[in-house]
């Protein structure tokens, strides 16, 4: 790839390869370019000095980043002219931290605009510093300018909506962030065949001590005569070998006859079985995804078996999880809840909207069955309209176009994010629909101008539209030209009207529709047309001019008033627009937000006719239901961040004047920000509280759901406190040290006493099927964790709804940054646990010591645990030397969530799982920031979603849903580890049983090393006849068929647990082959014994036998029997007698000295031959068919008896599988029984000594019945800081407290101040804290110490 | 599947097949009648060959006789074997230093295997007093395809076996060269020598027999009748120097070969313990069938 470098001796950008990019290097960046290397920023085309930034490829995040150029160069308003910087930078030593960075440039103020000789130095020795330099003199009179993560653009990021950015390179090439962070692929071996190995090993020793007795016997045997006997011939000159040496050469002797003991050509074999396994895997229509055309790719064709022993799963969260696309679902405001049911409907048949027209029409009736029916007509017309939509959205939307299959070669151009259909059409709650009318109406008719506040619900209505359209860093930009930001309402070149011009129309339009309103007299019908909005869904009020705009406009479009009543003035500027919007107002907006859920609220505020039109710094222009602009300036954004768990923006309402606080955040937090209601009187307070209580419940409710919730506040500030506040803020921006923090106070300081405006809830969507396949990766006993990059409270919001957590579970959250808190709390967290667990962990060691594992109770007690952990606590575990207490607290842990987690950090997790518990481990994830975790782990799995292909191109094994898990670990997985497993060991099996022939006539040759069996016929036995029914048993054999594996996960253990192949069935396949060479060796010993039979005469028979029981063995191994079994088989046979008979009367001198001339024909026509043949299969046989045969009776293990149930009919068999997992649900009942009982006593013991301040309180709770008791979801904090934090949810307010104490879950939740040191800690006591604190008598000591 | 139930009628099946065939083959091998006559003449023994042991190979043939005593008839035709006991034919490097080729009529580089047996017997009846020879045939006493197909003899020389074979050296332990083994009869001698062709047909275990003669002419193709006979042993081939025994073996054949029990004996405990197994089964698919209903109740 190439990329603009600027050469000093051209004096101009060059085109250079990334190879050549140097530290130093300043590099020119278009827009959509993937950025080279590390680079500081230091020019912007944007006027604001900043730069967009599109991550996915570091952290999976879809949205746009903003990066500032560095201070000290924002001002330029000119070019940038790299030859005049003469500048030292000093950074950091490079390092694999994504988030960290810190530096400062020189700048050195008598800026003679010198040409510089850009020397570049990296000067490790000034305190790790890393120093590029401009020009290496030292200024005296040098300004220092800092710089951080915000200045810097990251290898592998892509310019996003920015035309031209300019930097100086930083780190490059491997010393970059990305590389830093990526891990290196590992070559990846098969725990089967790790295993394998180590029996190559058994058979090297079995070989040895073969040969040893081969060796001993034959000197022993030499030394016994007094003279050489006639048949010991001596050497070409004549002479005789002592004993010990004739010993010695033997035993070499014996190495080149026994070598066949060590099975070379099972890696041959090994080799072509998964050749066709994954050729099976690959052709598995199941896992071939329709919508994208996209079959599995097994991109490692060696580590199939691994799929089926996998104990741990790793998964990224966004895109693997989920779909990675937010949807608004509902919302609450004032209290009234709005479900939106239509949405619902709307999202479900999301799929079918693409496919039928007809689904479409009748979901719109569905959806507005209270439409009058004289509006069909236009409702006909309409419902065209979404359709279009939809497809005009898809054609930059690649995850729900067929185009990716047409070879899109450039995936990462045309992708938008958070644009896809079933994000941006919101279908609007009917009745909410009516409010907004009304609360627009009112508007109008009532005075905009003599707002006073009034709690009335049209306002708060508007207010929380308006909240959700203004309270974000939405950026604008529009699908026509996609990535183009729009800082102001959309252009329209083409009309050739000036962006003034159409403000100037848009500010007399809005004045003339303001006095209009307020002179109105209009009609309803009138004032009906003013909420005529672009969104199409809506208005059945409209005139027919609604019509004629809906045609003109794709989508988004700026609103055209049309009002009969209007003056004169007025129709010429609709004239104007009028060609305006014809001309160009094709544009559709596309949002583009820092969280996707930000988008999400912006298109859901657009459903209801609050258009963001557009955003710059400094203002923020909203499009109303009357179709007014409304731009508001933008006083001050505090953006979201983790600890306050919000964010707010002050504006200046243009019509009211009013200061205005927006806010939006975690419900957690802002419910305690409210006023207090106590405040004005007693029936407003009353009031309010209801209010608050029902946004509760709905909040719980909406939790339940596994929605993302937000809270939606207001605060109208006067001026003087506003005046306040901003010097107060300006001072703490202002500040050096400690600015994060007065940040965070001035933040915290100004949302307060906010007003309640409402709540929403949003659905990070699923993707199909993962809630059920989690559950049945669960159920085959899968450990599954998440990590992610995300956010925390997003990852638990999805753990939920995945199922991963349930709403019964027992969730430890854990965040800190210091290492003593850290341990303690680990401490903590494993005490309680190991007590919960103490009835199961004695089970649990009972298993470990050995306990056959048939009994399926071993699977019984899953421990009821989440663990939420953060990057940076993982930080603290990795370097504080933890892993080992946290790995011991995960193992009672039902799954884990990393949340926040670096790539790095989320390949350590997974190394230290795998290397640490030494389990069998899988990653799946489908971005770029995936990629080491994937290579890490013992197989990777990549999905190929809407984050490009680094991830795939990584994997061992590429789909494109997480569902397809499912069938690819529980029945590809588990058929490829029984074939393997079984072929393995039947090698192993095979190999001995035929060495020990040829050792066994070493006791009747005087062990010289003679075979009985001419060695064609011993290469060929391997070779061709005993080589093909393994194979195709490899490949083929099916235990148990897909469908029960499917509906039975546990069948998977299985092969988690390594039972096909492990020591003991390895040992059993071993005393087996012996047994079986024995008897194919002397049955015929017996029956030849003492007769004129030669040597070949005699080989023919055993040899015969041991093919026959070989392939028999197989046989009784064949649990599927196809067309290829019976030929291979057959084939076998018919081909040994075949080639024998014909070598065995071609060949008459043709392989001396051995004469195996017509001996096959000599045996054939010998009747003991076949009852030979008959009687020595048979009787080698006969233990394992026995022993086969009592297992098949008493169906001891699982897998046999889902055998069985395959012989079934289907209903049968249907009704058979349906009857076994409700038993074991019984089981699994009675232990969560255990496990109620487990939880009662936690709750006994939170009582108790643990968490003791809150408890007395949830005691009181529960004992006490009070009405808060019932009251959904509390959290108490402890001190401002939220230091220690107990969250409790209950499950409904239903719920009666004595089924609250075993049913309601609980989570703990040990938050602690990153910052805040011990002493700060308690100097920042509130007087309040500090009493609660008090009553928590000694356990305080503990939370101060630990923090 | 396999489950007791399915092996059940299996065992059963297979036990009563071997019990049938162990029981055929258990008589027909108890219709053979076999003769062993051991003749090593171990030292210190009143053998009559014992004297021969002592003799020196060079010192020529020494001549020993047996007596003995056939009870019952031997029906035809019967055969006679000489049997070697501790003697490793199979020996690698016995083996290698054959050359096929050379059998096959290639007449370079001979290498012969120097260790032919070769003692001979005579049988003689006792008939009115006194010893009548019976006839022993040394032809068709090796394999059809090794004399006819195998072993050739080098191509004549004008019309010479004894020039086609000019250059080669007798073997040390052989009394005679190769082309003189039996000198008269041009179709049984030098590699087609049948006694030669039968030795080197490399026995399969230490202890072998091979055969010697067959009787199947004249007074005795009805075989040898009840009676006293005499074996003269031509006596030369050592087998004390490494513990081995010398036998001469008369015995009749039937269509399973020489008289070996093992095989019918084998069939009848294999059948017997099908049938045990059988009858196991039967119980485990019972009670198992009890069980299961139990559950099922």
């Amino acid at each position: 790839m190439g990329c603009l470098i600027f050469r000093k001796k051209e004096q101009a950008y060059v085109e250079k390869c990334w190879k050549d990019v140097q530290v130093g290097d300043f590099v020119q960046l278009q827009c959509n370019e993937t950025i080279p290397a590390d680079i500081l920023l230091l020019y912007s085309s944007d006027q604001n000095g900043t730069c967009h930034l599109e991550t996915a490829n570091l952290d999976g995040e879809t949205n746009l980043k903003q990066r500032q150029v560095v201070t000290g160069f924002f001002h330029q308003s000119s070019e940038f002219h790299p030859e005049f910087f003469q500048n030292t930078i000093v950074c950091e030593m490079p390092n694999n931290d994504l988030n960290k960075f810190k530096g400062y440039v020189t700048i050195c103020l008598p800026c003679k605009l010198q040409k510089v000789s850009n020397i570049v130095c990296c000067n490790v020795a000034q305190s790790n510093f890393h120093k590029i330099q401009g020009i290496q003199r030292e200024q005296p009179d040098s300004k220092k300018i800092g710089f951080s993560s915000e200045n810097l653009l990251l290898r592998g990021c892509t310019i996003r909506n920015t035309e031209v950015a300019i930097g100086i390179v930083i780190y490059a090439g491997h010393e970059t962030k990305a590389m830093l962070n990526n891990s290196g692929p590992r070559y990846k071996r098969s725990k089967i065949e790790r295993r394998m190995n180590m029996d190559i090993f058994f058979c090297v020793g079995l070989l040895f001590i073969m040969c040893l007795i081969g060796a001993l016997g034959h000197g022993i045997w030499n030394g016994s005569f007094s003279e050489h006997p006639p048949y010991n011939v001596p050497d070409v000159n004549g002479y005789y070998l002592s004993s010990a040496l004739a010993g010695f050469y033997m035993f070499l002797t014996m190495i080149i006859l026994l070598q066949v003991l060590i099975p070379i050509s099972l890696y041959v074999s090994i080799e072509l079985v998964k050749l066709g396994q994954v050729f099976l895997i690959h052709n598995d229509i199941d896992l071939y995804d329709e919508e994208r055309d996209f079959p599995i790719q097994c991109r490692a064709l060696n580590i199939t078996e691994d799929l089926g022993q996998i104990q741990h799963i790793f998964s990224d969260k966004t895109g693997t999880l989920t779909e990675n696309k937010m949807v608004f679902r509902r919302c609450t405001i004032n209290g009234n809840e709005f479900s939106h049911q239509e949405n619902a409907k709307r999202l479900e048949t999301h799929k079918d909207m693409d496919l039928e027209d007809a689904d479409w029409a009748k979901c719109q009736q569905a959806i507005f069955p209270a439409i009058e029916i004289e509006k069909q007509a236009t409702l006909k017309q309409k419902s065209a309209k979404p359709l279009r939509r939809c497809q005009s959205a898809r054609a930059h939307v690649p995850g729900h176009a067929r185009k990716r299959s047409l070879g899109r070669c450039d995936s990462s151009q045309s992708q938008v994010a958070f644009s896809s259909t079933i994000e941006k059409d919101v279908t609007p709650d009917s009745r909410l629909l009516r409010k907004v009318r009304d609360a627009a109406l009112q508007m109008e008719s009532l005075s905009p101008f003599t707002s006073k506040a009034t709690f009335s619900s049209t306002t708060a209505t508007t207010d929380f539209f308006l909240a959700l359209a203004i309270c974000n860093t939405v950026v604008v930009s529009t699908a026509t030209e996609p990535r183009q930001r729009v800082t102001a309402p959309p252009l329209m070149k083409p009309s050739g009207i000036s962006l003034e011009r159409i403000h100037q129309l848009f500010q007399r339009l809005k004045l003339a529709n303001l006095s209009q309103s307020f002179s109105s007299t209009q009609s309803r019908s009138d004032l009906g047309a003013s909420f005529e909005t672009e969104d199409n869904k809506e208005n059945p009020a409209a005139p027919n001019s609604c019509d004629k705009d809906d045609d003109n406009n794709g989508g988004g479009r700026i609103v055209v008033h049309r009002k009969d009543s209007t003056g004169t003035h007025n129709t010429s500027l609709d004239e104007a627009f009028e060609s305006v919007t014809q001309g160009s107002l094709q544009a559709e907006f596309c949002y583009e937000a820092e969280s996707p859920d930000e988008a999400a609220l912006v298109h859901a505020a657009r459903a209801y006719s609050f258009t963001l039109v557009s955003r710059t710094p400094e203002q923020v222009t909203v499009r109303l239901p009357q179709g007014t602009l409304l731009t508001f300036d933008i006083l001050y954004t505090l953006g979201f961040d983790s600890v306050r768990k919000r964010m707010s923006v002050v504006v200046r309402h243009p019509l009211t004047n009013e200061i205005i606080v927006y806010t939006k955040g975690a419900d957690s937090v802002i419910m305690d920000l409210l006023e207090d209601p106590a405040r004005d009187g007693i029936d407003v307070e009353k009031k309010l509280r209801r209010i608050h209580a029902k946004t509760q419940k709905h909040l719980d409710c909406y939790a339940r759901d596994g929605l993302r919730t937000l809270c939606i506040a207001k605060k109208v500030l006067s001026e003087e406190d506003f005046e306040k506040w901003a010097n107060f803020r300006q001072e703490a921006e202002a500040a050096i040290d400690n600015r994060d923090e007065l940040l965070m106070e001035t933040a915290q300081h100004l949302e307060t006493k906010l007003t309640l405006l409402g709540a929403t809830g949003i659905e990070d969507r699923l993707q199909d099927g993962v809630p059920d396949t989690i559950a049945a990766l669960r159920e085959a006993g899968i450990q599954i964790w998440v990590l992610t990059g995300d956010k925390q409270e997003t990852a638990v919001n999805i753990a939920y709804s995945c199922k991963l957590l349930d709403q019964r579970d027992t969730v430890f959250t854990i965040n800190t940054e210091n290492k003593e808190t850290c341990e303690s709390l680990l401490d903590l967290t494993l005490e309680e646990v190991r007590k919960n667990c103490g009835i199961k962990k004695s089970k649990w060691t009972f298993f470990g010591i050995g306990l056959p594992s048939s009994l399926p109770a071993s699977t019984g007690p899953v421990p009821e645990f989440g663990l939420v952990i953060d990057g940076k606590t993982l930080n603290i575990v990795f370097q504080g030397e933890l892993e080992r207490k946290f790995l011991e607290l995960t193992k009672y842990c039902r799954s884990v969530l990393c949340c926040r987690a670096t790539p790095l950090q989320k390949s350590k997790v997974v190394k230290l799982v795998r290397r640490q518990l030494n389990v069998m481990t899988l990653s799946i994830g489908d971005g770029a920031n995936d990629v080491s975790m994937i290579q890490v782990a013992d197989i990777g799995i990549g999905i190929s979603g809407q984050e490009g292909m680094q991830a795939v191109m990584a994997s061992d094994f590429a789909i494109s849903r997480f569902k397809h898990l499912k069938k690819l670990l529980l029945v590809h997985g588990h058929w490829c580890y029984s074939r393997l497993a079984k072929m393995v060991i039947y090698y192993f099996y095979k190999n001995v049983n035929y060495v020990n022939l040829l050792f066994w006539y070493q006791f009747f040759c005087g062990f010289s090393g003679a075979t009985m069996i001419d060695y064609w016929q011993m290469i060929f036995f391997n070779l061709f006849f005993t080589s093909l029914p393994p194979i195709i048993f490899g490949v083929l054999d099916r235990d148990v068929s897909a469908e029960t594996l499917l509906s039975l996960p546990e069948l998977y253990k299985k092969g988690q647990n390594s039972e096909i192949y492990k020591l003991s069935t390895f040992i059993i396949a071993m005393l087996d082959a012996f047994y079986q060479s024995l008897v194919c060796f002397f049955v015929p010993y017996f029956t030849y014994e003492g007769s004129d039979i030669d040597v070949f005469t005699f080989g023919t028979p055993i040899n015969t036998i041991s093919l026959l029981t070989i392939l028999l063995h197989q046989a009784l191994e064949i649990k599927t029997w196809t067309l290829f079994h019976w030929i291979t088989m057959i084939g076998s046979v018919v081909l040994y007698l075949f080639i024998s008979t014909v070598y065995n009367a071609v060949c008459v001198v043709c392989n001396p000295p051995t004469n195996p001339y017509w001996i096959m024909e000599n045996q054939m026509s010998d009747p003991r031959f076949y009852l030979l043949c008959f009687i020595a299969p048979v009787l080698a046989l006969l233990p394992r068919y026995f022993v086969l045969a009592l297992q098949g009776t008493f169906v001891a293990c699982p897998i046999l008896k889902a055998q069985q149930l395959d012989k079934l009919p289907k209903e049968q068999r249907d009704l058979e599988i349906h009857l076994w997992r409700t038993k074991n649900q019984a089981t699994l009942g009675t232990s969560s029984v255990c496990v109620d009982e487990v939880n009662l006593s936690t709750s006994n013991v939170c009582l108790s000594p643990f968490l003791h301040p809150t408890a007395s309180a949830i005691s009181h709770d529960n004992l006490g019945l009070s009405p808060q008791d019932t009251n959904p979801r509390r959290e108490w904090i402890l001190n401002r800081e939220s230091q220690y934090s107990i969250r409790r949810q209950t499950e409904e307010e239903t719920t009666s407290a004595s089924s609250s104490v075993t049913a309601s879950p609980w989570q703990y939740q040990f938050l602690t101040d990153r910052n805040a040191s011990p002493g700060q800690f308690t100097g920042q006591l509130t007087d309040g804290c500090a009493e609660r604190l008090n009553r928590g008598s000694h356990r305080r000591s503990v939370s101060a110490v630990t923090l | 599947l396999l489950s007791a139930g399915i092996a059940l009628p299996l065992f059963f099946a297979l036990g009563l097949a071997g019990l049938a065939v162990g029981l055929g083959l258990h008589f027909s091998s108890g219709t053979i009648r076999e003769l062993e006559l051991d003749y090593t003449g171990a030292p210190r023994s009143n053998h009559d060959c014992a004297r021969c042991t002592n003799a020196s190979a060079t010192s020529g043939p020494c001549l020993c006789t047996l007596r003995f005593e056939l009870a019952e008839p031997f029906p035809g035709p019967v055969c006679l074997y000489y049997q070697l006991s501790n003697y490793y034919q199979n020996h690698r490097r016995y083996g290698v230093s054959r050359d096929d080729l050379q059998l096959s009529g290639d007449p370079w580089g001979l290498r012969v295997a120097n260790s032919l047996f070769n003692d001979t017997f005579t049988l003689h009846r006792l008939v009115n007093g006194s010893f009548m020879p019976v006839p022993l045939d040394s032809r068709g006493i090796s394999w059809w395809t090794d004399s006819n197909v195998k072993f050739r003899n080098p191509e004549l020389v004008n019309g010479s076996l004894a020039t086609a074979f000019w250059g080669t050296a007798k073997p040390p332990n052989w009394p005679c060269a190769a082309y003189l083994l039996d000198a008269g009869n041009p179709n049984n001698t030098g590699f087609v020598n049948e006694d030669f062709i039968v030795w080197m047909r490399t026995a399969a275990l230490p202890t072998f027999r091979k055969l010697y003669r067959r009787v199947h002419q004249g007074n005795f193709s009805a075989g040898l009748p009840h009676g006293t006979y005499r074996l003269d042993i031509n006596y030369s081939y050592p087998v004390l120097p490494f513990k081995g025994t010398k036998k001469v073996i008369l015995s009749t054949v039937s269509w399973m070969g020489g008289k070996n029990p093992f095989l019918g004996i084998a069939y009848l405990v294999f059948g017997s313990a099908c049938i045990l197994t059988g009858f196991v089964m039967l119980a485990v698919h019972i009670k198992y069938q009890q069980q299961n209903q139990m559950d099922e109740d």
